[in-house]
């Protein structure tokens, strides 16, 4: 389908010189900055947004990385100096509710910087998204490609053990009405993708198998044709996964966010 | 009177070394670091409640759930019988409560009780012996492991063949006593009829003569008495401690969202420091910062050693474990039974040379070796699978501070993640100026 739209993606300095305040910060993450995968994610988020009319921001180059994969990697300094500096951007806009599609960002944000003096509503894309639909800013499309295809959802730990959220993914893949197949080991027992903690950052230590290809191999059984997940760094390691199986032919990684635009033809 | 004189020194004896035993834990568990677990008690006794008690997050796997809890109702309302065994042991009496209820023609209280005791028991016994099977023949596989040495194999047959031993010893006790009774021996006062040792034990004990049942009845008395108080002196230095550990350490449980990594004030006030933030009136402003992260045991918090007595090496968190589910060498069992003997290890040195007594040895390197600490992914499937609520992600996580930070000795990917993040300002080496070339793509592709 033709796209007719154009998108806004104003920032947080544009509408402070016109005085103007946002309902929602989006904050992208770097991977959603920088990674060209996930950058296609950041997209389909940011053209969900302007179709359902949400009133939001980036920071744009203000934005800088969260700290997280330096704190979980022991250098408590180096969190707690990116912390100080991005809640002095945040505090100056006055920010008051923060959504994002990263996990890491997102337990960080919420969960670690109010000790640091950063206290905001953060809500995780998925999340975000069920409230638009709920509250009827995002119409569903009746005929898409996805009816009845067979989706698997893979819980990032940072979403679900981590901070309890397990259904707000599942139940976008439901909305859409996909067939939501699920892995043995899900929701509290979810297996990680092997790239929390900061080993995403860094070769696995000796062992007989990579945690991804653990995870992909669960994946595949399920038959499914797509495994969504919600998380940057879980679309790496499972998209590696698929890569080495030699599935990319038949089995997609996707965000929930994509799933949505692409139902919508966005 | 012999019997009396021999009871009142044996039961000193245990109680000495019993409490010597939780004086010397306390001791130990409070040679940690200060850290505050003193609010929300309300939520905190409903994770007692639900999880100590109602041994909640026990029933993932329901049949060892069942099992477990029909040892540990068994344990509680068996122990009743207790009360009466110290009565007899400190009056020289038998059946000091039966006697009792006797005078007030209410012996069928007493009978109902010691049935449903004696249920419990033959429920006991053979939950153990499923257990023993299970551990020695089925080999259930989260009982093996590299840390499952020999003293770990030996500690849980030992309890299990304790538990079996205690519960033979009651039931051989009413059996003959209630023989004796039939035979109308003197000082054997009705209890009624105890239904499972009448038809599980009696048979064995009918053909023996008088004079040998009352010294069977004897030895089985004994042997429960002196096996309870055993049991109370082996559980302190046993992986079964966590049958009174549970309930504190459920309610000392992190209660914060387990993503959240535990904040380092002392790190807060360098930073405000460097960025010229004012330091706010802080009375633990100019305080000497103490080592950065955790090398040893006396380095973690109060609560981390906690964990450590707690735990009872059924292996949940290890079998749960991604790193070690695919053979790295991290085991989240082996990082709480390591700091369990390090600090059982310091608290005797402590004891034998003083608080400033140092072996020249440490928690990490020698017990925990950092290709452990670098293998965990932080994501709290272990910390979710422990059914008393231990968090071994705090202590791995305070170790690679240590390593972080005070020994500079991270892997050097991570260095270079380090250094990415001070110069661009994310983990990936690009320039911050490019971070938000995205948008452009994307009105360009529209």
């Amino acid at each position: 389908m033709e796209n007719k739209h154009s998108y806004t993606i104003p920032t947080m300095a544009e509408l402070a010189r016109e005085g103007k305040a946002p309902e929602v910060l989006l904050w992208i993450g770097c991977a959603g900055s920088y990674d060209e995968r996930y950058k296609k994610v950041t997209g389909a988020f940011v053209k969900i947004l302007n179709i359902a009319n949400v009133d939001f921001a980036v920071l744009g180059e203000e934005e800088t990385c969260t700290g997280d994969p330096a704190r979980r990697a022991g250098n408590e300094f180096l969190f707690q100096m990116q912390a100080a500096a991005n809640i002095r951007v945040l505090n100056a806009y006055s920010i008051k509710k923060i959504v994002t599609a990263c996990p890491h960002c997102y337990n960080t944000i919420k969960n670690e910087y109010p000790d640091l003096g950063g206290n905001y509503e953060v809500v995780h894309h998925s999340e975000f998204l069920n409230q638009l639909i709920k509250d009827g800013r995002l119409i569903m499309d009746d005929d898409h490609d996805l009816k009845n295809s067979k989706v698997t959802y893979h819980d990032s730990c940072y979403l679900g053990r981590a901070n309890q959220v397990y259904e707000a993914p599942r139940r976008l893949i439901e909305t859409l009405r996909a067939d939501l197949v699920e892995m043995n080991r899900n929701r509290q027992n979810g297996l990680c993708c092997g790239a929390g903690g900061a080993q995403m950052f860094k070769e696995p230590e000796k062992g007989n198998k990579d945690i991804n290809i653990e995870r992909t191999e669960e994946a595949l059984e399920t038959g499914a044709g797509i495994i969504a997940s919600a998380c940057p760094f879980c679309m790496t390691m499972l998209s590696d996964g698929i890569k080495n199986k030699e599935r990319e032919d038949d089995v997609k990684v996707l965000d929930i966010a994509e799933l949505i635009a692409n139902s919508k033809s966005l | 009177m012999f019997q009396q004189i021999l009871f009142f020194l044996v039961a000193a004896a245990a109680a000495f070394f019993f409490f010597g035993r939780i004086l010397r834990i306390r001791k130990n568990i409070l040679l940690g670091r200060a850290e505050d677990r003193s609010d929300q008690s309300k939520m905190r006794w409903r994770s007692v409640l639900l999880v100590a008690f109602g041994q909640k997050k026990m029933f993932k796997k329901p049949i060892p759930a069942f099992l477990h809890l029909l040892i540990y109702v068994g344990f509680l309302v068996i122990n009743i019988e207790g009360i009466e065994f110290f009565l007899d042991g400190a009056l020289g009496k038998h059946r000091t409560i039966a006697r009792f209820l006797e005078n007030w023609d209410l012996t069928v209280f007493y009978t109902v009780t010691l049935n449903i005791f004696e249920f419990l028991a033959v429920l006991v016994i053979l939950a153990c012996v499923f257990f023993l099977v299970r551990r020695n023949i089925f080999k259930v596989k989260r009982f093996s492991g590299p840390e499952m040495t020999s003293w770990p194999k030996l500690d849980a047959n030992l309890i299990l063949l304790f538990e079996i031993i205690l519960m033979f010893a009651i039931m051989t006790m009413n059996a003959a006593d209630q023989i004796l009774q039939e035979r109308n021996v003197e000082g054997y006062p009705d209890t009624g009829l105890m239904i499972f040792s009448e038809v599980f034990a009696s048979p064995f004990y009918r053909p023996l003569n008088t004079d040998i049942l009352i010294f069977v009845e004897r030895i089985a008395w004994w042997l429960h008495i002196i096996g309870i108080f055993a049991f109370a002196i082996y559980v302190t230095y046993s992986k079964h401690l966590h049958t009174f550990m549970a309930f504190p350490n459920t309610y000392y449980a992190n209660l914060e969202p387990a993503g959240k990594i535990k904040n380092m004030p002392e790190v807060t006030r360098e930073v405000n420091m460097m960025l010229g933030i004012s330091a706010q009136e802080d009375p633990a402003a100019g305080e000497e910062i103490s080592r950065l992260g955790a090398k040893d045991v006396r380095d973690l918090s109060w609560k981390n050693l906690m964990d450590a007595y707690t735990c009872t090496e059924c292996g949940r968190c290890t079998s749960e474990c991604p790193a070690n589910q695919t053979g790295k060498k991290l085991s989240p069992r082996k990082i709480m039974m390591d700091t369990r003997d390090r600090i059982e290890e310091v608290g005797r040195l402590v004891a034998k040379n003083g608080n400033q007594a140092d072996d020249g040895k440490s928690l990490l390197e020698d017990y925990i070796a950092k290709e452990e600490i670098f293998a965990c992914t932080s994501c709290n499937a272990c910390v979710e699978a422990c059914p008393v609520m231990i968090d071994p992600l705090s202590i791995i996580l305070q170790m690679r501070r240590y390593l972080s930070m005070e020994e500079s000795s991270a892997p050097a990917e991570w260095n270079s993640m380090f250094s990415n993040i001070e110069t661009s300002f994310s983990p990936w080496k690009f320039p911050p100026s490019e971070r938000f070339n995205w948008a452009k793509e994307l009105k360009d592709e529209a």
